[in-house]
């Protein structure tokens, strides 16, 4: 196997690894305030992905920063290509970034429920932007001959980008709700299976429609069996997470159909990496964007000695935190809880 | 213009995430030494001082990480000339900056976060020590891709005339990445250290917890005093690697025109910059330039007119002379704030080895103002390096005029200008005001939690905490 196809295939594991981590705590960061309806309820929906979301978000990193060192004119085309969309992503990580390290830094109730906010609009528009970013890559966007894009911002809303988007949103919405049902108790955890019964249908409804446009955009009628893993997966997920039972295996289905929807856009992409709208001709390709075979050998030893590594202390750190999250016992035993948000009851110590 | 946009906002966005970068780089090491204290001594203090730090850490973390994530969009969005020309080798750093450091620095910030109680003690110290590895390792990252665009080294030029990487191990061995390196480690410890001591200058004064922040006091003299006159020969060995690698860089930061040999150097100077080649120099000390860039008493430093001529013959007709005024201020800001840093450092020293230092008024008031300092230094820094390497972007292969993203307009790049400076501005106000708060907030509680009061050993499955 040529090394520009290892790297294309490792882009598209960290693509995968990105969506099954971060996807969920981007539905965690939506639907915070639908399954809490108290100060406490919202704050343990939050410091269920606590521990997590910062290391998940890494696979986004060194997605764009290995695309960048094994396909430097995928990474200079697409970034800015994406200009304006991509600018929307970066407020939107930084809004919802910073808002889980500030929200519980004071007790004003202004102060939290705007970086509340922050972290709901941040953790919509996420997956939202990056589904239309990359659905354009396979739907093909206007590129000319020196790779370089000749549309505006509105040439990047294509409707098949728009549904793609969706469907991101839709999945991890659905991989929210299974994640929360898995790491939270009581109230939360009810809400969260109640609220996965809508989000379930959607998410199948989405991720067909999906799979019917990408073979509609082909040449082949018959669906590929990443294709067909992603729909039985999220059939799986939907049926799953409106039981009582099964938490873990509504969460492993709905990770699995996060990451075979994803990775099936990578299948359908090879050997392009980038197509132009304007003339087949000028679609970027694996082989015509790719480092030098020094760079990605180099690249390919450090990402096996890495990777590796990475994956075991991420899998000690979900290992160490994989307690159900629950609200700690009431500082006055007997006080009346109050009726519905607002701080009347004080917030749990904030640790460090 | 889009080109001047482009590089004004790379230059905003830079020069603030770096305002944040030394903070977590340096509280991020001393934090790990306080929890290091506590675990050996066991003193509930060192518990409390921890966590007290470790909150003025996680408060910049925040702001620190989110603006990295501009600066590693912003090369593939406004200057996607200069990555599709270099990616072959300043990809990779950057690349194996987030995997080897990013995903060490934020899982391990995750699990020490949430682990309080949670982890058996020993794993706990051991996670504070990863984060803080984890921040050292990645400026090694990029200061090894920066140094590449001072001095390149560990490629060869393809048939496009593209550079292609074919020897990792000299951009790790680049003379201007050891010494640069170096350099930034120490920046941040001297800015984590002058941190701690404002925060706990301001406690002393006020009278508060007096035997607590007296240890932090100590702690962060007994770090700041080393490396603050190491780095001042640091700083200037770099001067001396810079004038052999980029002349022109050194050579404005004295306004140096012509070429001497000896040569003085001007400790201030009325006028100035690229259009007044005969600023009035005032108290010019005779050698001290020699001695400064080239480590020997008659030394030649070539000026540049001689450079601009030299440089016109090797690449061309074109300006390649960094603008004067920045280099000649940026150079001094720095150096002279580094001196006074360890004059201040020094004073503390003495006041420790009486035992006065509590009592001691005026060093303690100076000391809480002096934290604005490593701020000016490490921004003046930054501009010398980086304004001096103008009008290149990497050194000899391509102009900074060349490399911006062609489908990118001025429209785009305002849009996007005005979205960071905006929220940059939003984000700075909220987070001194955290700062401030979290600072002058007295130390947290003084028993560890029930939970834990039975033994060392955590719960079997432990409930995590709700820290956010």
């Amino acid at each position: 196997m040529h090394l520009h196809t290892l790297w294309f295939i490792i882009l598209a594991v960290l693509w995968v690894g990105f969506f099954v981590l971060e996807g969920f705590d981007f539905g965690v960061g939506v639907l915070h305030r639908i399954v809490g309806r108290t100060e406490t309820e919202r704050r343990v929906a939050i410091n269920s992905i606590g521990p997590f979301w910062d290391g998940n978000e890494v696979w986004l990193i060194v997605a764009g920063a290995g695309t960048f060192a094994a396909f430097p004119n995928w990474y200079a085309t697409m970034f800015s290509a994406l200009y304006l969309a991509l600018l929307l992503v970066l407020v939107a990580l930084m809004i919802r970034g910073v808002a889980f390290e500030w929200r519980g830094k004071s007790d004003d109730p202004r102060w939290r429920a705007g970086w509340g906010w922050c972290t709901t609009i941040g953790s919509l528009l996420i997956p939202l932007l990056l589904g239309v970013g990359l659905g354009d890559l396979l739907n093909g966007l206007p590129i000319n001959q020196s790779h370089e894009y000749t549309g505006n911002f509105f040439n990047l809303l294509t409707p098949y980008g728009l549904w793609t988007g969706l469907t991101l949103l839709g999945l991890s919405l659905l991989h929210g709700a299974t994640f929360l049902k898995l790491k939270t108790t009581d109230e939360v955890r009810a809400r969260a299976q109640a609220a996965a019964r809508p989000l379930g249908w959607a998410a199948v409804a989405l991720v067909v429609g999906f799979v019917i446009w990408t073979l509609a955009l082909g040449t082949t009628v018959v669906p590929g069996p990443v294709q067909v893993l992603a729909i039985i997966a999220v059939i799986f997920a939907a049926i799953l997470a409106r039981g009582e039972a099964h938490d873990g295996s509504a969460f492993a289905a709905s990770a699995i159909a996060i990451a075979a929807t994803v990775g099936s856009m990578f299948i359908d992409l090879y050997p392009n990496v980038m197509i132009s709208s304007t003339s087949a001709a000028y679609s970027l390709t694996v082989n015509n964007s790719a480092s030098g075979s020094y760079a990605l050998k180099v690249m390919t030893i450090v990402t096996a000695i890495f990777l590796p590594l990475v994956l075991g202390y991420q899998g000690w750190s979900f290992y160490v935190f994989r307690a159900r999250v629950k609200a700690p016992p009431s500082p006055s035993p007997g006080a009346p809880k109050p009726p519905g948000g607002g701080l009347a009851q004080p917030p749990p110590a904030v640790d460090a | 213009m889009t080109n001047d946009l482009a590089r004004w906002q790379f230059a905003t966005t830079s020069i603030y995430h770096f305002l944040f970068v030394p903070v977590t780089i340096g509280l991020a090491f001393l934090v790990a030494i306080l929890q290091t204290a506590w675990h050996r001594n066991g003193k509930p203090e060192y518990r409390r001082l921890t966590r007290f730090f470790g909150t003025l850490l996680l408060i910049n973390v925040a702001v620190g990480v989110v603006t990295g994530l501009v600066q590693e969009f912003e090369f593939g969005m406004n200057w996607s000339t200069y990555s599709r020309f270099v990616g072959d080798v300043f990809g990779g750093p950057l690349a194996m900056e987030g995997l080897a450091a990013f995903f060490l620095e934020s899982t391990f910030l995750g699990l020490w976060l949430f682990g309080w109680d949670r982890l058996p003690k020993r794993v706990h110290l051991a996670c504070i020590w990863m984060v803080a590895a984890g921040t050292m390792l990645s400026a090694a990252f990029i200061m090894a891709a920066n140094s590449w665009m001072q001095h390149p080294v560990g490629y060869a030029l393809n048939s496009h005339g593209q550079p292609v990487l074919n020897n990792i191990g000299a951009l790790f061995t680049n003379p201007t990445f050891l010494w640069g390196y170096v350099h930034v480690i120490l920046a941040a410890l001297v800015t984590g250290s002058l941190v701690m001591l404002a925060v706990s200058a301001w406690h002393l004064r006020a009278g508060r917890e007096v035997d607590a922040f007296r240890r932090t006091t100590s702690l962060a003299l007994v770090v700041l005093i080393p490396t603050i006159v190491i780095q001042l020969f640091v700083g200037s060995e770099l001067g001396v690697i810079e004038t052999k690698y980029q002349p022109a860089k050194i050579a404005a930061a004295e306004a140096q025109w012509n070429t001497c040999k000896p040569c003085s150097f001007s400790l201030f100077q009325v006028g100035g910059g690229n259009n007044d080649k005969t600023p009035t120099q005032i108290l010019a000390v005779p050698h001290l330039l020699s001695l400064l860039a080239t480590l020997s008493w008659n030394g030649q430093v070539v000026g540049l007119n001689e450079l601009q001529a030299q440089y016109q013959k090797q690449y061309g007709p074109g300006n390649y002379i960094p603008d004067v005024f920045i280099q000649y201020w940026s150079m001094r800001v720095m150096a002279y704030l580094g001196a006074l840093v360890m004059l201040l450092a020094l004073w503390g020293a003495w006041l420790l080895h009486r035992g006065t230092l509590p009592r001691s008024k005026w060093f303690l008031r100076l000391s809480i103002w002096a934290v604005v300092t490593p701020f000016l230094m490490n921004t003046a820094g930054w501009l010398l390096t980086e304004s001096g390497r103008q009008p290149w972007i990497v050194q000899g292969l391509m102009k900074t005029i060349d490399a911006n993203s062609p489908s990118v307009t001025s429209a785009e790049i305002w849009i996007s200008l005005i979205v960071f400076v905006l929220i940059y501005v939003a984000l700075g106000a909220a987070d001194v005001s955290l700062m401030l708060r979290y600072s002058r907030k007295g130390l947290g509680d003084e028993e560890p939690p029930a939970d834990r009061a039975a033994g060392d050993r955590p719960e079997s499955t432990p409930v995590p905490a709700l820290t956010y």
